[in-house]
């Protein structure tokens, strides 16, 4: 898969359409790692002129932020701030809500402004504008349900992006009881993804997987690596991996046009 | 001698108005004990806020039976109120029924009619809430923190307005001349039968005790919100209009790291440059928070606008898994530790004196603390836009940062992203090797 550097671009006197932020999960957690890839066939596909920064890139500093070391995260949002601001960067898209809150949201008082997108934005705006056909034949009859990540839903109130790709695959969305607004989280966000969780009952990502399954889905669509990485976990659990699968949206997308 | 009715009278109410604006000063002063946050911007969507989330309600509606119940006793509320302007004038002039000859029969008939139906409809809903908070099991009534005081709180308003109430219609059953002219009883018409073996003067006593323990009543609940839950009747309109209108997936920067990371983070800042004269003597900032003086204002008017629903509790994913976290504690406790501390300077002629006590470990545990996922469960849900998240950031702010008391495991991860720029141990050199991998 060849896939061009900032410095690549900078060589060649030329500026990408956008920077792919491909964050720290989708570059080297091995199921997140499938989502970039597949974000990747799809931004070909839809022929977008993209850049990452590769070896420039470093974490957002979201979850040292979340966890409460703002020192941290300042630390890490001026040296990205330094290398993307070095590139004169203007429109960012992350398949990551994380990094897509911290850049949209936190970066801009550190001297960072950028035009940030969350991927479901983005190819739905590459839909729309056109440049990307979806075939709605394969997926057709599947039954899908979107898990809300907290910090594209709740955090930056996106509920419909996602959900209008999905059901532009000629499948069927079914909603769980808790969704959009009401979504419960699957239990990562606030840097619990690095820790054990506290002392309780059960775990937040079974008690999701288990609002998941009520709807009786052939696959968990979400748009989040770590969603990911919980509801996969959850459904293991439940013992449900032979017939329910865990995709990102980006996934689908793949899937559904055999890229 | 025949003045002493109103002479009385406007003692009580004098009295009454006048402990609770005592109180209030009170309570905007420890209010103001927090640090300073500018919510003074935008002023058109805090307005629109106010309008739509205080009084429109919009966000109560959101779970319907609870927030329709809500409506009744709320519209309740503000329209029979207007009543009470009637009762004083008629309390201080010694009058009766003052509106009735302004107003004439139709009109007063229809505004005494309207209260009666409103006051029985906030009779009914009020006895629902009772039962829903003492008899159904629902879950975010019976949690832990609502226990004792908090538990005996909920349900006192609840006598309150069912006492008020009744009195309110009983005072009409009992008014021969209001019922004999027959306009505006439209319920209080079935309760007069209940007193019809009573002489005139009987009546009158009935009708003019219900008058006076209404009216003594209103001004007793009144004083009794500053030590209530119920605070957020008044509260609600302010807290809305200050709340936070950026996406609640922004995090503050904190401005004083910001300075010191600039420092460290500039190539050409002298480290042993001398301090401008005269700050060796400040107190370094502190980072985050472990009491209510390092909060913001806005968090404390938080704390004191909570009626402990427990709504944002119901919806908090650690909680649903029986973690030790409830957001409606995080608000409870700050404001019992904002109110101890209050009382602390009002006994040392206002200025606190240390008690050796803080929010953090004395009321809420680092426990609580880790298990948010700050997800916005909590903020979302608040029908008043209460921010529990904010303050449960807040103080792990300062657990990490002034006492290095992350868990284990968030001290592996934090030293990751410091030492190669991820939150696992990989080489930053090796960002883009998905792309070489099939």
């Amino acid at each position: 898969m060849i896939v061009k550097t900032m410095a690549d671009f900078f060589a060649e006197g030329k500026q990408p359409e956008i920077l792919f932020w491909v964050g720290s999960a989708g570059s080297y957690d091995d199921r997140a790692k499938k989502i970039t890839k597949a974000f990747v066939k799809i931004l070909n596909q839809a022929n977008v002129d993209f850049a990452v920064l590769g070896t420039e890139e470093s974490s957002t500093g979201d979850a040292a932020k979340r966890a409460g070391n703002e020192f941290l995260f300042q630390m890490q949002a001026m040296m990205n701030i330094e290398v993307l601001n070095g590139y004169e960067v203007k429109k960012i898209v992350t398949c990551d809500p994380h990094s897509f809150n911290t850049l949209k949201n936190e970066y801009p008082s550190l001297g960072g402004k950028y035009e940030v997108f969350h991927h479901t934005q983005f190819i739905q705006n590459l839909i729309t504008e056109g440049r990307l056909k979806i075939n709605d034949a394969t997926l057709k009859g599947k039954r899908i349900t979107f898990h809300d990540p907290c910090y594209l839903g709740r955090a930056n109130d996106i509920y419909e992006s996602p959900r209008d790709i999905i059901k532009r695959l000629g499948v069927n969305l079914t909603e769980m009881k808790r969704s959009k607004e009401t979504a419960l989280c699957c239990g990562a966000g606030g840097a619990q993804m690095f820790k054990e969780p506290e002392k309780g009952d059960k775990d937040i990502n079974v008690l999701r997987t288990e609002d998941a399954l009520a709807t009786k889905p052939n696959v968990i669509a979400t748009g989040c690596p770590y969603c990911n990485t919980m509801m996969t976990d959850g459904i293991k659990f439940k013992e449900k991996e032979a017939e329910v699968e865990v995709k990102d949206i980006a996934e689908l997308i793949a899937e559904a046009n055999k890229l | 001698m025949q003045y002493l009715p109103n002479i009385f009278f406007a003692l009580a109410l004098a009295t009454g108005i006048g402990f609770f604006t005592m109180n209030i000063r009170k309570l905007s002063r420890n209010i103001k004990l927090g640090k300073d946050v500018n919510r003074k911007d935008r002023k058109s969507e805090r307005f629109k806020n106010m309008i739509m989330i205080a009084l429109g309600q919009s966000k109560m509606v959101k779970r319907p039976f609870s927030g329709f119940l809500h409506i009744v006793v709320y519209v309740g509320f503000i329209i029979i109120n207007i009543e009470v302007l009637e009762i004083i004038i008629d309390g201080l002039f010694g009058t009766h029924r003052i509106f009735q000859g302004v107003l004439g029969n139709n009109l007063y008939g229809f505004l005494i009619g309207t209260f009666e139906v409103l006051a029985a409809l906030v009779f009914v809903s009020v006895i629902i809430f009772w039962l829903r908070r003492n008899v159904s099991n629902i879950k975010r009534f019976l949690s832990k923190e609502m226990k004792g005081w908090p538990k005996n709180d909920g349900n006192n308003i609840l006598y309150f307005e069912m006492v008020l109430m009744t009195l309110f219609l009983v005072m009409n059953a009992t008014d021969t001349p209001f019922q004999e002219a027959s306009v505006g009883n439209p319920i209080s018409q079935f309760l007069a039968p209940l007193f019809n073996g009573f002489s005139t003067e009987v009546l009158h006593l009935i009708e003019r005790t219900s008058w006076w323990i209404h009216i003594l009543g209103i001004l007793i609940f009144l004083n009794y919100l500053y030590y209530s839950k119920h605070l957020h009747i008044l509260l609600a309109f302010p807290n809305t209009y200050f709340a936070n209108l950026n996406p609640k997936g922004q995090f503050t920067n904190l401005e004083s790291v910001t300075n010191e990371v600039k420092l460290m983070m500039d190539p050409s800042a002298d480290p042993y440059a001398t301090l401008e004269t005269g700050a060796e003597d400040e107190v370094p900032e502190k980072f985050g928070a472990s009491d209510v003086t390092d909060l913001n204002w806005v968090q404390l008017l938080n704390a004191y606008t909570c009626t402990e629903c427990g709504r944002c509790t119901s919806s908090c994913p650690a909680n649903l898994t029986g973690k030790e976290l409830s957001p409606r504690k995080i608000m409870m406790d700050t404001r019992d530790r904002l109110e101890e501390v209050g009382r602390n300077i009002d006994k040392n002629g206002g200025k606190f004196v240390d008690d050796g006590k803080q929010l953090l470990n004395d009321y809420i545990k680092p426990e609580e603390l880790w298990a948010c996922t700050s997800c916005n469960a909590c903020v979302e849900e608040c029908p008043v836009n209460i921010d529990p998240l904010s303050i449960i950031m807040d103080m792990r702010r300062y657990l990490v940062m002034e006492e290095s008391a992350a868990p284990q495991e968030l001290n592996m991860m934090m030293t990751n992203v410091e030492n190669n720029g991820a939150m696992w141990q990989y080489s930053q050199q090796d960002r883009l090797n998905w792309a070489k991998e099939e």
